[in-house]
């Protein structure tokens, strides 16, 4: 994830009660818990530094009341941080006018949300059209638009249907059609599978992927789902309390959780389902017969059959196919049984 | 109704210190009861003329003077108003041209007819129509009964005046109410300003703003429909306000996110979004509008409202029922219709283009119904109007069956009558009287300061101050007493229907219809069968304000019950609760904060129907209002007028208080903790 920086936030605070602004400045920008305490102040986010690469799923995980929906509405500017800086594409957009903040969530923000917030009078068309209806593009072209994105999520044939004759996925497929209607350069979902049966969440898990091989979006997954994080995310941010308390790949979380905190949730994930080839390979020696090649990305969980099958080790490669290392069937049995692993 | 509040006081609160005061003052009372007034010098009942504050007289100079001498500038405040009426009245007579008069060339009694008004057929065709689109055939053909009802029976043409300034009443009041609630929902000092208006504007009688209405505006149907959009716009305001709070923050965010300026998040975004809400509010303006029909026809509207009205004065019962039974259908039918608009879902989805007639199949019809009655209307009168020959009148049987209840069921009326007014009715009235206000107002300020502390306390304080100083405090007590016995009476009725109701299915069904229909009522209308039946007097004001009022007891009630979590019902039921427990220690404590809620609102409909029972010679706040009307006394009439939204507000404030504490020590509604957060 060497790619360019889209959405960088530093030092970002959103303290709710009442003069905030000020207490924040007083306390030079690092109050402590309990200088929020004695000023009967609530801390929603707390001093979080993240930036968000280009392309990348970056997903932010935290229970509820963490402070994880209150900072996503910060990066969109829904809700005011108290203070600290929002670049986006280096632009701080706390210094944005009314107006241009506009502009950029007109062309720029997609946004999804977990009770899919569609407009009960409008037509899954309408809705889907809808961002573009208000920045005053014509009908035909519109509407033309808009079909087009209702077939990518699916949808083709209830254009003419209202929200409320759809079933929750597919509502929710409405709301993620028309925050691609703009084809924004940021997408942020917010918990947009939470409100979903299991079984649902699932399918549009895969939905989900299945876009982002075709669109490539840079976006910020909110979900207090370890699962579903681990299932989606390059990288996690965990949040306790309003701060960010762990970003890292889902194999950096698991086999190295910063705080017990962070453990709670890895202990429990099976760890083929996170860790990759390229991290279980042992040194590569041409000498040895091998019987097939991994990519060095591949989770452990999706290549487990064809390691067990066989008896030889398989040759783990880059993306360029150059090989960097062996992979052996008891690395792998170790580490689907659930046995210490050395790395 | 002080008795009532200090039971509810021992509940909400059972500590120590309190129960002893409460147990004193009743001592206290009922030894003042028996002393009689002759303990206190005569100014702790009636304050003399020369200490009264003279809030009428300021409020009359004020109102002369700015009918008289207020300019600004350009144009005086009279031509102002004048200029309203003058605006307002083009819509009102184009729509009463439309369904009754027909579209007029010239003047007075040379005027000749060019187009004949909508006519019967069309009227009811478009209704029906109406019917259809809103909802089902089986709602379509109600409607259409309901207005066939008013040809049949000769009520036609007075229905039509009504239904002409209902038509044009209602886009006001709701247009009006919606833009208010937009300006309260984007300024909350707005809100706050309007907040305490609104509050007054729906508990002040409309009797007080009638007068007023009357000095600016005159005589006549512009005034009456003037006074018919404030009365119904305080709600659709306070319905719309809320409405467009409940919007879901997410949708506010996506409208955001989609970067809608601020114009464009209401009209597109938060108006529709709250649509349905907002279409309750117009259910309520309709409602509202035709419950004024009846006292707006006394500062000028015609139709049935003053049907009634003259029926009434003539004591003409047969004349004045079938008038009012033409109000309540008219009611009944546009509520029905209103309410289905409202819960009207949006269409199902439309395959493909369909074509014009496809589209548009009701307006279609109804147009070419229209232009085909107006042409043949011309050669078959029959078309045009409902032919008298075919009416139908209940009038006169009505009256004769009247008389036989009276004749045959006379004494036994009277034996009622006479126990409840001397068993009840006049010691309640007594004690209330023979109390100096001072200590009236201590109790009333103590159990504020109990139940609300220091804010409810001085609120409770000063406006009962100013009931002393304007010299109301006699007539107040007359209007707390039959106010506190009727809404007494609607408790013992309506608290175990409401229980009844809520326990068996059933029952409910049967109760819901039947407090639906009492609610749709005009309130003038319950007063021609009691009068019917006891005569004037007390006790038959009594009667219609309980008929008026139960329905909020009964309901509230209901929903208390049904609404108790289902865990904590059979939780009692496992521990072997008999039934008789259930409802006693598990349902009723539970459903307590509801069942005060209703409470309150029967309160607030008595007090709103009180002032009407005026008409049926009562001696209250309500009386003097009236009076005041009848004198076209503003001071007067706003003075009694506020004291009665005094009242109101006094008690109102007290039990939302006391509601809310039963919902604290319940961990209900929990908003004491949402504060500490």
């Amino acid at each position: 994830m060497s790619s360019s920086v889209k959405l960088s936030c530093r030092g970002v605070w959103k303290i709710f009660g009442p003069d905030a602004k000020n207490f924040l400045v007083n306390h030079n920008h690092k109050p402590r818990s309990r200088d929020l305490k004695a000023a009967n102040l609530v801390g929603g986010v707390r001093d979080v530094n993240i930036d968000i690469h280009s392309g990348e799923i970056f997903v932010i995980m935290g229970l509820s009341g963490s402070g994880k929906s209150t900072l996503v509405r910060c990066l969109s500017r829904l809700i005011e941080p108290t203070g600290g800086e929002i670049l986006f594409d280096g632009q701080d957009l706390l210094k944005a006018s009314d107006d241009e903040m506009i502009e950029i969530r007109r062309h720029k923000m997609g946004m999804v949300f977990q009770h899919f917030a569609l407009l009960p009078h409008l037509t899954v068309l309408g809705n889907v059209a809808f961002p573009l209806e208000i920045q005053g593009i014509s009908k035909e072209r519109r509407e033309k638009l808009a079909l087009e994105i209702i077939e990518l999520v699916g949808l083709s044939g209830r254009e003419n249907y209202y929200p409320r004759e759809l079933s929750g996925g597919q509502q929710q497929r409405v709301g993620i059609a028309r925050s691609l209607a703009v084809e924004p350069e940021i997408w942020f979902l917010d918990e947009p599978f939470s409100a979903l049966d299991p079984l649902i969440r699932r399918e549009m898990q895969d939905e989900f992927i299945r876009l982002q091989n075709v669109l490539k979006k840079t976006i910020v997954f909110i979900t207090h789902d370890f699962d579903e994080a681990i299932r989606l995310a390059d990288r996690i941010a965990i949040m306790k309390d309003g701060k960010v308390i762990q970003i890292g790949t889902p194999e950096d979380l698991v086999m190295n959780p910063a705080t017990d905190y962070v453990a709670e949730f890895t202990q429990h994930i099976p760890r083929a389902k996170v860790l990759t080839a390229g991290l279980l390979k042992e040194a590569y020696d041409s000498s040895i017969k091998t019987s097939g090649t991994v990519a060095h990305d591949t989770v452990i969980a999706d290549i487990a059959d064809d390691i067990e099958r066989s008896d030889k080790p398989f040759v783990v490669t880059t993306a360029d196919d150059t090989p960097v290392g062996l992979l052996s069937r008891k690395r792998v049995m170790d580490v689907l049984v659930g046995r210490e692993v050395s790395l | 109704m002080i008795s009532a509040m200090k039971n509810k006081v021992l509940d909400v609160r059972p500590f120590g210190s309190a129960k002893i005061f409460w147990i004193l003052a009743l001592l206290v009372t009922v030894f003042f009861y028996l002393e009689g007034k002759g303990l206190f010098p005569k100014w702790m009942f009636k304050v003399p003329r020369k200490s009264q504050i003279p809030v009428k007289n300021y409020i009359s100079d004020f109102m002369n003077w700015l009918v008289q001498e207020a300019n600004f500038g350009f144009f005086t405040f009279k031509e102002l108003t004048r200029g309203i009426s003058g605006l307002l009245d083009l819509p009102l007579s184009f729509a009463t041209s439309l369904f009754s008069t027909g579209f007029m060339e010239g003047q007075g009694s040379q005027a000749i007819q060019i187009i004949p008004p909508m006519s019967w057929i069309a009227v009811i065709a478009a209704v029906v129509a109406m019917g259809h689109y809103a909802k089902d055939w089986k709602l379509a053909s109600f409607i259409g009964a309901c207005f066939l009802y008013l040809a049949i029976f000769g009520q036609w043409d007075s229905a039509m005046v009504t239904l002409a300034s209902i038509v044009i009443a209602v886009p006001f009041g709701v247009v009006g109410g919606l833009l208010l609630a937009i300006g309260a929902y984007r300024f909350p000092w707005f809100e706050k300003t309007i907040s305490p208006v609104l509050d007054l504007m729906q508990t002040i009688p409309v009797f007080a703003y009638l007068v007023p209405i009357l000095f600016l505006f005159g005589f006549g149907p512009v005034a009456a429909m003037i006074a018919t959009i404030i009365y119904a716009m305080p709600p659709m305001t306070r319905i719309a306000i809320m409405s467009l709070k409940g919007v879901p923050s997410e949708i506010i965010d996506f409208g955001n996110m989609a970067g809608c300026t601020k114009r464009q998040l209401m009209w597109k975004v938060l108006v529709p979004s709250a649509a349905p809400g907002i279409m309750v509010g117009v259910n309520q303006v309709i409602m509202l509008s035709l419950n004024m029909v009846i006292i707006a026809s006394m500062i000028g509207a015609g139709g049935l409202g003053y049907d009634v009205l003259s029926s009434l004065r003539r004591l003409d019962i047969g004349g004045g029922l079938e008038a009012g039974v033409g109000i309540v259908v008219l009611a009944i039918a546009l509520d029905r219709l209103s309410q289905a608009f409202a819960a009207r879902s949006e269409p199902i989805h439309l395959d493909g283009q369909a074509n014009i007639i496809r589209r548009h199949p009701w307006s279609l019809s109804v147009t070419v119904i229209v232009l085909f009655t107006l042409v043949s209307g011309f050669i078959v009168p029959a078309i045009q109007n409902y032919p008298d020959t075919w009416e139908l009148g209940v009038g006169s049987s009505l009256a004769e069956l009247v008389a036989w209840i009276n004749v045959n069921f006379f004494d036994a009326l009277e034996a009622y009558k006479t126990i409840v007014l001397v068993y009840f009715m006049v010691p309640v009235k007594l004690v209330l009287l023979k109390m100096p206000w001072a200590w009236t107002i201590l109790l009333l300020c103590v159990g504020a300061w109990q139940l609300g502390g220091r804010k409810l306390f001085l609120l409770t304080l000063l406006l009962s101050l100013f009931i002393v100083a304007t010299g109301m405090w006699e007539k107040a007590m007359i209007t707390v007493y039959l106010c506190g016995v009727s809404v007494v009476i609607a408790c013992l009725i309506g608290i175990p229907v409401g229980i009844f109701a809520a326990e068996n299915d059933r029952l409910g069904r049967v109760v819901q219809v039947v407090i639906d229909t009492l609610q749709t009522l005009p309130s003038f209308v319950y007063l021609i069968p009691v009068v019917m039946l006891f005569r004037v007097g007390d006790f038959s004001a009594m009667v219609a304000v309980v008929l008026y009022a139960i329905a909020p007891a009964i309901r509230y009630t209901t929903h208390g019950i049904q609404q108790i979590p289902s865990p904590l019902v059979e939780a009692g039921i496992t521990s072997g609760c008999t039934r008789r427990q259930l409802l006693w220690k598990v349902k009723l404590p539970l459903a307590l904060p509801e069942i005060l809620l209703g409470l309150n609102q029967t309160i607030m409909l008595a007090l709103s129907m009180l002032v009407i029972t005026a008409l049926v010679g009562t001696r209250d706040l309500g009386q003097e209002v009236y009076i005041a009307l009848t004198k076209a006394d503003t001071g007067r009439g706003l003075v009694a007028g506020l004291s009665i939204a005094f009242i109101a507000i006094i008690a109102d404030r007290m039990i939302a208080a006391g509601s809310r504490k039963a919902k604290q020590r319940l961990g209900l509604g929990g908003e004491l903790g949402q504060e500490t957060r």
